[in-house]
């Protein structure tokens, strides 16, 4: 918490900078803008929660930030160092340092692999272990870190519950001793007494390991709860950023007041009491965003300036940074 | 029990349902009770596998009649057991009375077909109405449920709808025969945050103006606590706690309720502090524990609870948990402090 927010940028430079990053999509003739045009940067062992709804660009945005996509416009930085420019062994390095880890553990984990192969790929392609003993010592280490056993590493993916996948693609993730994890969604597919589970051990991890992540998920409670700073993105564009706390204490943008008032909390007097912000409407088609402020077809504040004023992103008080329109002054 | 907030429209008593597979019995219901009341939500809360859907669907007979056993129980509306009924009678309940609201909307309506037939096709079959005055009463239930431009939506196929539109054209289609009771399984579980509140808002509201009952199954604490009046917490395949949602909430009386309150990061939790998970994993339905489900994993259990099922205590007129910790010889334990809004 505190010390991870106090380091980072005190020591020259952040781990990761995303300068105007964008990703389009070509559908048919038309391009659909997954991601356009976003700015932040990621401290040394902070965590970034990325937050939205479905279509947001969020995911997009992790999938770039390790280098599944290239992106359409705009750089990544890691370490200096433009990420998407990098080749050969250079680029194989970047492969090790940045790992991901899946939303659905029963998708992203090789159902005909023996849980110590999937865990060891990374270690092969890498060669970080010299001969098998080495090579199985580490998987044992692995497995017993994330809080399964050793015996496991001879095991299929679908002998284990959805928890304890999660926690076998966390151990291939870390395989690699990575220094930045984008975790996409890592908790959503588990039911809440495990999802405690997993997020405490990614916790836990990132105090030992000194790891930095990218958390992106739509749920607000549990993004909170982990995360150091928080995005919250709307249609490809990021509409507000600042530290967890400040962001939900104090919401600025529209959007992120909506998405707040809407999330149910599980308390039944406080939610006898609330009063809501419900949103009108659909988020509209990527392909043909809202000329001005992606927001105003929903926003109950939109006026008609709004059709052709970008709102401004700016700093508006330490650290809290703000698509700003006419409603924040 | 039903004395409290009017009768009981539903009442569902020891059900016990079972599944034959490759791998052996999968008892996925093993004895729930609870009731319904006109007029109210009942929650029913449980992680996957607690058997809460298996329970709805059964309430509808709609588990696959090949592989289904039912091991006993009833579940009695309108003075009779529909476990009974054949499949015949059964056709002027499920839809007319009882109807039900699936998680994924795109995958409880025919994609081939437009929105607008899947309604009046409802509407011909079980109120005998001519093709005019169903076309009429489906323009209706769509504006009912919050659709605009009705009549041209009426004309377009699933797909031109978004997730949030498609669950309630799912909703107007369980509402078509005006249903005494609402079976919701998910409903918002597929839908973003915004949305959700779009569809739970509807849920109340229609509740209000239409005097349904519903029965909401729902794996998330906050949607419970924002809609429901009571609640029946599920877990291996038994209800173990019901209760007021503020009972539940603020007074709960089973390890389990509390490792599942307990779990869940709150907005206004601390940071530095590591949520309280609950060890372990949910027993497995093929070969269920011999005495109360949740023993292996529950921090208080005494050697009584592997042996054998623990009865009801009653708390209040509403409020009821199975569990050894209130046998008089149980030792004192007390309900962890860091609960939701524990007062």
């Amino acid at each position: 918490m505190t010390e991870q927010t106090q380091n980072g940028s005190a020591n020259g430079r952040p781990l990761l900078e995303i300068k105007d990053l964008k990703k389009y999509f070509q559908v048919g003739r038309e391009s659909l803008k997954a991601v356009d045009g976003i700015t932040l940067e990621i401290n040394k062992g902070e965590t970034f929660g990325l937050v939205g709804e479905s279509g947001c660009g969020k995911s997009t945005a992790g999938r770039v930030l390790v280098r599944l996509y290239e992106p359409s416009g705009g750089e990544v930085l890691f370490g200096g160092k433009n990420i998407h420019e990098a080749k050969g062994d250079e680029g194989k390095v970047l492969n090790r340092k940045m790992q991901m880890v899946f939303q659905d553990p029963q998708a992203s984990l090789n159902p005909r692999m023996v849980v110590g192969d999937i865990v060891a790929e990374g270690i092969d392609i890498h060669g970080l272990a010299e001969g098998k003993k080495e090579r199985l010592d580490r998987v044992h280490e692995l497995l017993e870190t994330v809080g399964l056993s050793r015996e496991h590493a001879h095991r299929y993916p679908h002998e284990f519950s959805g928890g304890q996948r999660q926690r076998i693609g966390v151990a291939r993730a870390l395989a690699v001793d990575p220094d930045f994890i984008v975790a996409d969604e890592p908790v959503s597919a588990l039911d809440v007494s495990i999802q405690a589970q997993v997020i405490n051990l990614m916790k836990k991890l990132q105090r030992e390991r000194d790891l930095t992540y990218l958390f992106i998920s739509h749920d607000l409670s549990v993004v909170k709860y982990i995360s150091d700073r928080v995005g919250v993105m709307y249609l490809g564009v990021m509409v507000e950023m600042a530290p967890s706390e400040e962001l939900y204490a104090n919401p600025l943008h529209p959007y992120t007041q909506a998405l707040l008032s809407a999330v149910p909390i599980p308390d039944p007097d406080v939610e006898l009491e609330r009063e809501r912000m419900v949103l009108e409407g659909d988020v509209p088609s990527p392909v043909n965003p809202p000329s001005g402020c992606r927001f105003r077809t929903r926003c109950p504040y939109a006026t008609e300036a709004c059709g052709h004023e970008e709102p401004v992103w700016r700093e508006v008080s330490p650290e809290h940074w703000v698509a700003a329109c006419h409603c924040i002054t | 029990m039903a004395t409290v907030n009017g009768e009981a429209i539903l009442s569902v008593d020891d059900l016990r349902i079972s599944f034959s597979t490759y791998a052996g019995e999968v008892q996925a219901v093993r004895g729930a009770t609870f009731d319904l009341r006109r007029g109210e939500t009942l929650a029913i809360v449980g992680e996957s596998g607690s058997g809460k859907s298996v329970a709805a669907r059964s309430i509808m007979r709609l588990n696959p009649e090949s592989n289904t056993i039912v091991r006993g129980g009833e579940i009695i509306f309108e003075g009779e057991d529909l476990l009974k009924l054949s499949e015949k009678r059964m056709l002027d309940i499920r839809g007319p009375k009882i109807a039900m609201v699936f998680q994924d909307p795109m995958t409880s309506l025919d994609p081939t077909m437009r929105v607008g037939r899947q309604i009046i096709e409802s509407l011909k079959q079980h109120l005998g109405m001519s093709g005019r005055q169903a076309a009429e009463r489906a323009a209706e239930l769509l504006e009912l449920v919050g659709i605009p431009h009705a009549e041209a939506r009426l004309k377009q196929y699933p797909h031109q709808f978004s997730g949030g539109m498609r669950q309630r054209v799912v909703i107007a289609i369980a509402l078509a025969c005006d249903p005494q009771v609402l079976i919701a399984d998910e409903p918002t579980t597929a839908l973003d945050v915004t949305i959700q509140a779009q569809i739970l808002e509807l849920l109340r509201e229609l509740q209000e103006r239409l005097g349904m009952s519903i029965v909401l199954i729902t794996h998330d604490l906050g949607v419970v606590a924002s809609t429901a009046h009571r609640i029946a917490v599920m877990y291996g395949g038994k209800i173990i706690e019901t209760g007021t949602v503020r009972e539940i909430f603020y007074t709960p009386q089973m390890p389990y309720t509390w490792g599942l309150l307990a779990s869940i990061p709150l907005p206004t939790a601390d940071r530095s502090q590591d949520l309280i998970p609950i060890p372990g994993t949910p027993p497995d339905a093929t070969d269920p524990p011999k005495g109360c489900p949740f023993a292996a994993r529950c921090p208080y259990a005494m050697r009584i609870c592997e042996d054998e099922v623990p009865g009801y205590t009653t708390f209040s007129d509403e409020h009821r948990a199975a569990c050894w910790l209130h046998h008089q010889m149980a030792p004192n334990v007390e309900r962890p402090a860091r609960i939701t809004g524990a007062k």
